[in-house]
């Protein structure tokens, strides 16, 4: 087999009885001791114990060994742990090769243990093949520059900057909109404590105003990356907003602009002028901007902020050096089509969202929309969450968007204490209020909201009888009697999607899961990190969060920030490719395949120009490995040669 | 071609270490059982596999090689799919050439939570097999 002269261990784990009772433990030493390079072979009630590992430091010690088999759980559990016990007894921790006979044999062929015991043995035949070949492999370190780039000025970007600056870290936010804030700010009272969202974000940029750290682009968007972790140069481009300062005649200029479009600042609700004045209190920054997308140039309101508005401004181009970025770019709300459940159709069906802004406005004791007075509402939950496939194709929300059953509760509530003669029908599938949030549900309940279950595969619907809208609905509850409601609103409770970006995500190819957003490398294990090295996740960017939840992966993307850029040097993971400059024929297979952009061409000396692969690029996914005609380009940790001793010894069995 | 009594395929599993690896993982945690004469070689994407590597399990000894894709759940390369699928192509070439029947290659995408998925998978793999009885050069 070639190969190095290895002395390896082999230990064995019970894993208390988990491996034991289904896999013959014994056997497995007994099939094993005597392979090539094995020097001693044993196993025990719990390897991961201080016992288990005190048994490998001692082994490696007294019998000199220089590579290590533990044959126990999933590698995702304890490779780590085992790879630090073996680099605590001196060894190098690359010399080290996780077995998985627990998930991948004695849990799965539990009606086999003599098969599984069989199958055990392979694999540890199989860590024994890979061993002979092992070379110590050192971490890659590269420098890191002190500096984060937070992309998106929302509450979760803001709270990421605010936590990155206290700890010394240099911050850029770039925000797509002209102003910081994103969804919160839109919103009035929120859940559970009935605190304004725009108080909130005002609140931390009035904050962040006071860092000297801190660095904010607004009309800004990523023009592109380059790099690597601890080193990323990121262009970006700074749209003009017309304004050089504040003008103290800004309302007149604003009545005088001729344009009336919806107001995304308010869902739609409002309309508002090409002269986009700074949307709530606190906001930042606090000079106004002109939507050119809009605009027409007019001319009128420079006639009346002739010392503020200067059409000349142009986009600025800058660039930045970052250590680690942090996308926050959030989420969109679900927008009905045309037609669902009458939106759109019927000026008396809103959103959610529509309902908060309209609220937030209201005033007096009565509700009225479009000049007619509200008297009973019927919400219809679920709308654009939690979708069925339709089997055409068509992308769905199959999720559910969490914020929206505790926000519709709260928001019934404040309904109940400021308008208590509104009649509330609450059309729902399930009801999520998950935690503290139940309390709402009850008090809602409590207060008098009629709640009414219907069936994914039933919906409600909504139509007009002359004047009247209906919502005709088979309620589950009271054996499918089918109700006819009429009310004065329906209002749909929308989920989130995700954002557009679809620019963005040319550029950064972050791994997108099922739903659309951002994926995590791991739910639980890492899940504020993505697969691409330096590059962080927080808020609905990557599912949907309440604000609560937002703002703690924000401060969690913020720890996970500074720990790569605090120490000023980063170590990689040494399984990266690698070129074996006499092997390659410089096909440039490889450098096609490679989707990283990590292979170049290198004068080698004494040889000549060959592939070379930048370590601090490439992501180690091995793709270059399967195309390359001559087998000189390989990953490291898991060779050619590795691999194909590993099959052999898995069929001889 | 005849089932030989006794006849247990073996059957090479090339996994992903952050999707599919997991995915087959779970099986193991629900307990879901199924064929124990699998052998598992975890690699960091399935796009990495050169299709002698395939040959050689077949040559070796397996029965044979199932790949468990990280389809579009890879955390590398948003055409994984594509790029494994290549592989495969190569390797049903390069397989019937030295004399074996393509049809002990098997590709599909285990997600890392498609533990029913990857038994069903293993389940149907090993009854192809059986009826293909054991691996032998020439048999094309």
């Amino acid at each position: 087999m070639g190969g190095k002269e290895r002395r390896i261990g082999v230990y064995v784990c019970w894993c208390g009885g988990n491996i034991s009772d289904v896999v013959n433990v014994e056997k497995v030493v007994e099939a094993v001791k005597d392979e090539p390079g094995v020097v001693v072979a044993r196993h025990f009630m719990f390897m991961c114990s201080e016992a288990g590992q005190k048994m490998i430091i001692d082994d490696i010690k007294k019998y000199k060994l220089d590579a290590v088999v533990v044959a126990s759980c999933s590698p995702k559990l304890h490779e780590l742990t085992f790879r630090n016990v073996v680099a605590r007894a001196g060894l190098n921790p690359y010399l080290y090769y996780h077995a998985n006979i627990r998930e991948q044999s004695s849990w799965a062929h539990g009606d086999d243990p003599e098969e599984a015991t069989r199958k055990a043995i392979r694999h540890v035949k199989m860590a024994i093949a890979y061993l002979r070949h092992a070379e110590p492999l050192e971490k890659i370190r590269v420098s890191a520059t002190p500096s984060v780039l937070i992309i998106g000025g929302g509450i979760s970007g803001l709270k990421a900057a605010l936590d990155l600056s206290r700890m010394g870290i240099n911050v850029f936010i770039v925000e797509r909109q002209p102003f910081l804030g994103g969804h919160l700010a839109r919103l009035g009272e929120i859940y559970p404590y009935g605190r304004k969202g725009w108080e909130i974000v005002s609140a931390l940029i009035r904050e962040l105003r006071k860092r000297d750290n801190v660095v904010i682009y607004t009309n800004a968007e990523v023009e592109s990356v380059k790099g690597f972790i601890g080193n990323f140069e990121v262009t970006i481009r700074v749209r003009p907003r017309y304004f050089k300062k504040k003008c103290e005649r800004l309302e007149e200029a604003i009545k005088a602009c001729p344009i009336r479009i919806p107001d995304e600042h308010y869902y739609g609700t409002r309309e508002r002028t090409a002269i986009i004045p700074p949307p709530y209190p606190g906001a930042y920054p606090e000079v106004p901007a002109i939507d050119m997308n809009a605009c027409t140039k007019c001319m009128k309101c420079l006639e009346i902020c002739k010392d503020s508005i200067d059409f000349s401004q142009k986009d600025q181009i800058i660039k930045l050096k970052v250590g680690s970025i942090i996308t926050a770019t959030g989420f969109k709300p679900y927008e009905p089509k045309k037609g669902e459940f009458g939106y759109k159709v019927y000026g008396e069906v809103i959103t959610l969202p529509q309902l908060m802004g309209i609220l937030r406005e209201s005033n007096g004791n009565k509700l009225t929309i479009n000049g007619k007075e509200v008297k009973s509402i019927a919400f219809i939950y679920c709308v654009g969450s939690r979708q069925k496939p339709k089997g055409n194709g068509e992308r769905v929300n199959t999720y559910c968007s969490r914020y929206c059953c505790n926000a519709t509760m709260f928001t019934a509530i404040r309904l109940f204490e400021k308008y208590p003669g509104i009649k509330q029908y609450h059309i729902y599938r399930d009801i999520r209020t998950y935690g503290k949030n139940e309390l709402m549900y009850e008090k809602a309940s409590r207060l008098g909201a009629i709640f009414i279950k219907y069936s994914e595969d039933d919906p409600p619907k909504v139509y007009k009888d002359g004047n009247k809208l209906i919502v005709k609905v088979r309620d589950l509850l009271t054996e499918r009697i089918e109700l006819e409601i009429p009310v004065d609103l329906v209002v749909l409770v929308t989920g989130m999607e995700p954002n557009e970006n679809e620019k963005l995500n040319e550029i950064l190819k972050l791994p997108v899961g099922r739903g659309g957003f951002y994926q995590e490398v791991h739910p639980k294990l890492r899940p504020v990190e993505t697969t691409l090295a330096g590059f962080l996740i927080a808020g609905t960017a990557q599912g949907p969060k309440d604000s609560r939840e937002s703002l703690l992966s924000a401060s969690a993307a913020a720890a996970k920030a500074a720990g790569i850029v605090l120490k000023g040097f980063i170590e990689l993971e040494p399984f990266v490719a690698f070129v074996d400059p006499k092997k390659c024929e410089l096909s440039k297979n490889c450098m096609a395949e490679c989707p990283y952009g990590a292979i170049s061409i290198k004068e080698y000396e004494g040889i000549g120009k060959r592939a070379w692969v930048n370590p601090a690029l490439c992501k180690g996914c091995g793709a270059c490995v399967a195309v390359c005609p001559t087998g000189a380009i390989q990953i490291r940790g898991l060779t050619n040669e590795q691999i194909e001793d590993m099959i052999k010894a898995a069929a001889k069995g | 071609m005849s089932e030989k009594r006794g006849f247990k395929p073996k059957i090479l599993v090339f996994s992903t270490n952050l999707i599919s690896d997991v995915g087959i993982d779970y099986a193991g945690l629900l307990h879901m059982h199924y064929p124990a004469t699998t052998s598992i070689i975890r690699l960091p994407c399935s796009s990495m596999i050169r299709p002698e590597w395939i040959l050689l399990a077949l040559e070796s000894g397996f029965d044979g090689v199932f790949v468990a894709a990280d389809g579009t759940d890879c955390p590398y390369l948003r055409d994984c799919t594509e790029r494994t699928a290549r592989r495969i192509d190569q390797a049903l070439e390069l397989v019937k050439k030295n004399g074996f029947r393509p049809e002990r290659i098997k590709m599909a995408a285990i997600c890392s939570v498609c533990a029913e998925p990857f038994v069903n998978h293993m389940k149907n793999f090993y009854e192809t097999l059986k009826k293909l009885g054991p691996v032998r050069k020439g048999e094309v």
